[in-house]
């Protein structure tokens, strides 16, 4: 690595001495203290390092040179001839080079351009960082959000945020090849309370056959639509209620995931995963079974030039022993309660979009909804009383349309309604039988550029039994760094 | 007995092989644009199954990675697309998705035309304070004929490399090609005589190589910054440029919303005209020499 460094840096011969000097130096203070002999060795040893580096060093100076002297060739080979005159005939096809060297791997750019590469730093990964910053007004306390007849883990993430500014999430996103098999990739989340968490963190293989991909580590679960979107790509401040009582808002896992790609014209995809079950639905329990498996099916294609859709069907199935439960109880204080069992959560989405002959550029519209419902069951044991048996099935879902009608600007409208579904959870005196969470938003955005939207949303949410809350925020959200693509 | 029955089942086979193989062989190639989708079908012929990923009418930038097009990366041998990061938003997410590792970057089978051709506008700093520059330069290579010559070139050694069964064939279209096109650009050549030294103003920066080609000056351009749509400010600036330094005429790809240009053509007094800028993007532009031949008589008509 030294030698290399020195070489590209500044091929002088005084340089290297001095470095030689100065290393031969430090190490001959270290060795005063030992025995002559020692010292006499540890000159002989030096000697032999500092011919072999020369040696490598010149070696590496003829290559860096022969490589000059190769790329301005064929910059000169390759640079397209100059229009000499109009009415001299173009230039001919024979004077362009041979075929560019394709050999079995080729290395990238061959690049005419001449573009050196940038040495160590060649190999950084793709950088990009999100930021994103939030203002909220609420009639309610956000403080006092509840899902009223959803029971969650404490300190769900649920409700409006924090009032007033904030920061929302910055996202530092590292990626690139490992080796010729495998990729890797981390999503770093900075929240705004100064909590640094690894949203996503895996590796995934780039080489499997037959449309076979095999990811290890931490993503989010290929279930449902915007399960896997990160939440800069959303077409909402925050995340549909359905996802904040069905699914922790949005399920991560650390485990494996295998998607299979059938070999069909129709898209058709297969994903099996597995994982701890480190978030609800489920509890992160210690056991070495996997406390999470999820299986998922997406298909989609094409209408004409100007549409086109993805339909899913997924099934998660999570585990959980003394699982801390809480619940809105009207008026009351929460109740509390201990789950042992199973929560079965399926989800259909579907999502299509709309552009004239399928430039989005100008005008587009995307229609968007998905389906959950959850099946807990297991035993419940509240504080006081001894274990009851639980068979809970609860569902929700939401559908929205976002429609950018000029350049830069969009406006979205999106609907939400949760089913508390039959019960026997009966910890939550004084709470109608049939209420039902809703919750609608409106959304206007501006894109001054690719990569920055500053967005204001209003909602009016109706998830806690009793009390209305308005909600006005405000968020800008900029992507700086590599240029990222983004799924479907 | 048992010998029969394999007798019988190799014949059943041979005879599908024979059947199926034909259909089968022919590489099957993704194409990112349509001008490298028509270059791989000229270079190609039956042996390729050619597939293309976006049309005339969309901006190739702004494309997505829809579930059509992953089940067509799934089942490709090859894609060609541009590079040079014209296609960085849906590519990657794209062949990452496809699990086909055939198409992954360093494979042969796939194919960067902008590694082949010398590239202009390379900006000395890369900053996106201007707009959505290009580190690679500028990647609408396609709008010079000399570049499809150098692609074609590359291209054809690929496909040769990709399918060796072949080679010989591939060696014989990319010739044939090759002449083909030689006469074409000397006929352009002529013809495009009249439009050295002319100058224009362009809606995006997209015909840089273009310009080079027939010796064009660019003196505007309709977006203030690379991707970032014209505004109503930059086109007064725009329309003040060109009293200073009058323009002929405002091209623009058929992708693109006429309105700036046409607000441009009205008050500048100078025609828009309306450019292919790839195969099918005008009825002239059947081919890529259609798509020469078009543009050049749509450049020249402007003139008179």
């Amino acid at each position: 690595m030294l030698p290399t460094r020195i070489a590209a840096a500044s091929p002088s011969r005084p340089l290297r001495l001095v470095a030689a000097l100065t290393l031969a130096l430090g190490l001959q203070g270290v060795a005063l203290a030992s025995p002559a002999s020692d010292i006499a060795e540890l000159k002989k040893a030096l000697a032999a390092m500092k011919s072999d580096y020369d040696k490598r060093i010149g070696a590496l100076e003829t290559q860096l040179h022969d490589t000059q002297a190769q790329l301005a060739k064929a910059q000169a080979a390759n640079a397209a001839p100059p229009v000499a005159a109009a009415s001299a005939p173009a230039p001919l096809v024979a004077e362009a080079p041979a075929p560019a060297p394709v050999a079995a791997v080729d290395t990238g750019a061959v690049a005419p351009t001449g573009e050196a590469s940038g040495g160590a730093t060649a190999f950084n990964p793709q950088i990009s960082l999100i930021l994103s910053g939030t203002y909220a007004h609420t009639s309610q306390d956000p403080g006092q959000a509840r899902i009223t007849g959803f029971a969650l883990p404490p300190g769900a993430g649920i409700g409006a945020g924090t009032r007033g500014f904030s920061l929302a999430e910055s996202e530092l996103a590292l990626a690139a090849n490992i080796d010729p098999w495998l990729a890797g990739n981390i999503n770093l989340s900075i929240t705004g309370d100064d909590t640094i968490s690894a949203e996503e963190a895996f590796i995934t293989t780039t080489a499997l056959p037959d449309g076979l991909v095999l990811k290890a580590g931490r993503f989010f679960s290929g279930v449902g639509y915007l399960n896997s979107q990160h939440s800069h790509t959303w077409d909402f401040v925050d995340n549909p209620i359905a996802y904040q009582a069905m699914l922790g808002t949005q399920y991560a896992d650390d485990g494996v995931q295998l998607h299979w790609l059938a070999p069909t014209d129709q898209y058709m995809e297969f994903g099996l995963e597995a994982g701890r079950g480190r978030g609800f639905p489920g509890d992160d329990s210690s056991r070495n079974a996997a406390g999470m498996t999820a299986f998922t099916f997406h298909t989609g294609g094409d209408i004409g030039d100007s549409i086109s859709w993805r339909g899913g069907l997924s099934l998660l199935q999570a585990s959980a022993s003394a699982q801390t439960l809480t619940e809105d109880a009207y008026g009351q204080l929460d109740a509390t309660a201990l789950f042992n069992g199973r929560t079965r959560v399926i989800v259909a989405d579907g999502v299509m979009k709309w552009a004239p002959n399928g430039n989005a550029t100008h005008t587009y519209f995307k229609l968007q909804g998905e389906y959950l419902q959850s099946r807990r069951s297991g035993t419940l044991t509240e504080i006081a009383d001894g274990p009851l048996a639980l068979h809970q099935v609860q569902s929700g879902g939401y559908v929205q349309g976002v429609y950018q009608f000029m350049p830069m600007w969009r406006v979205g409208l999106r609907t939400e309604r949760l089913d508390p579904g039959s019960t026997n959870w009966a910890l939550a005196p004084g709470l109608s039988d049939n209420f039902h969470p809703t919750k609608n938003s409106l959304m206007v955005d501006f894109s001054e550029s690719e990569f920055a939207r500053i967005r204001l949303q209003y909602a009016q949410d109706r998830t806690r039994q009793g009390f209305i809350d308005n909600q006005w925020l405000l968020q800008y959200q900029t992507a700086l760094g590599a240029h990222g693509a983004h799924a479907y | 007995m048992t010998t029969s029955f394999n007798t019988r089942a190799l014949a059943a086979l041979a005879l599908s092989a024979a059947f199926t193989l034909p259909a089968h062989a022919a590489v099957k190639v993704l194409a990112c644009e349509p001008e490298w989708g028509a270059l791989t079908q000229e270079l190609g012929g039956d042996l390729v199954d050619v597939g293309v990923a976006t049309t005339a009418m969309q901006d190739p930038h702004q494309v997505q990675a829809k579930p059509s097009l992953i089940s067509r990366a799934r089942n490709a041998d090859m894609v060609v697309c541009t590079g040079a990061e014209l296609e960085i938003g849906w590519l990657p997410v794209l062949l990452q998705q496809s699990g086909n590792p055939k198409l992954q970057p360093g494979q042969p089978g796939n194919f960067a035309a902008a590694d082949f051709v010398r590239k202009l506008d390379v900006p000395k700093q890369v900053d996106r304070s201007q707009g959505d520059v290009h580190p690679d330069g500028n990647p609408h290579i396609q709008t010079d004929p000399r570049n499809i010559a150098l692609v074609a070139n590359a291209l054809g050694a690929r496909l040769a490399q990709v399918d060796p069964a072949h080679a010989a064939q591939y060696k014989q279209r990319l010739d044939a090609f090759t002449a083909k096109w030689q006469a074409d650009m000397a006929r352009w050549a002529k013809q495009a005589a009249p439009l050295r030294g002319v100058a224009v103003a362009a809606h995006h920066k997209a015909y840089a190589y273009m310009e080079d080609w027939l010796g064009l000056t660019e003196v505007a351009v309709l977006e203030p910054k690379p991707g970032v749509e014209p505004s109503a400010s930059h086109l007064q600036e725009v329309l003040e440029t060109l009293k200073t330094r009058p323009a002929k005429m405002v091209i623009y790809s058929a992708y693109q919303d006429p309105k700036p240009d046409e607000w441009l053509s009205e008050r500048a007094h100078i025609p828009a005209v309306k450019l292919a800028f790839t195969v099918g993007g005008t009825d002239g532009a059947k081919d890529l020499a259609g798509l020469f031949d078009d543009t050049v008589t749509r450049l020249v008509g402007a003139l008179k």
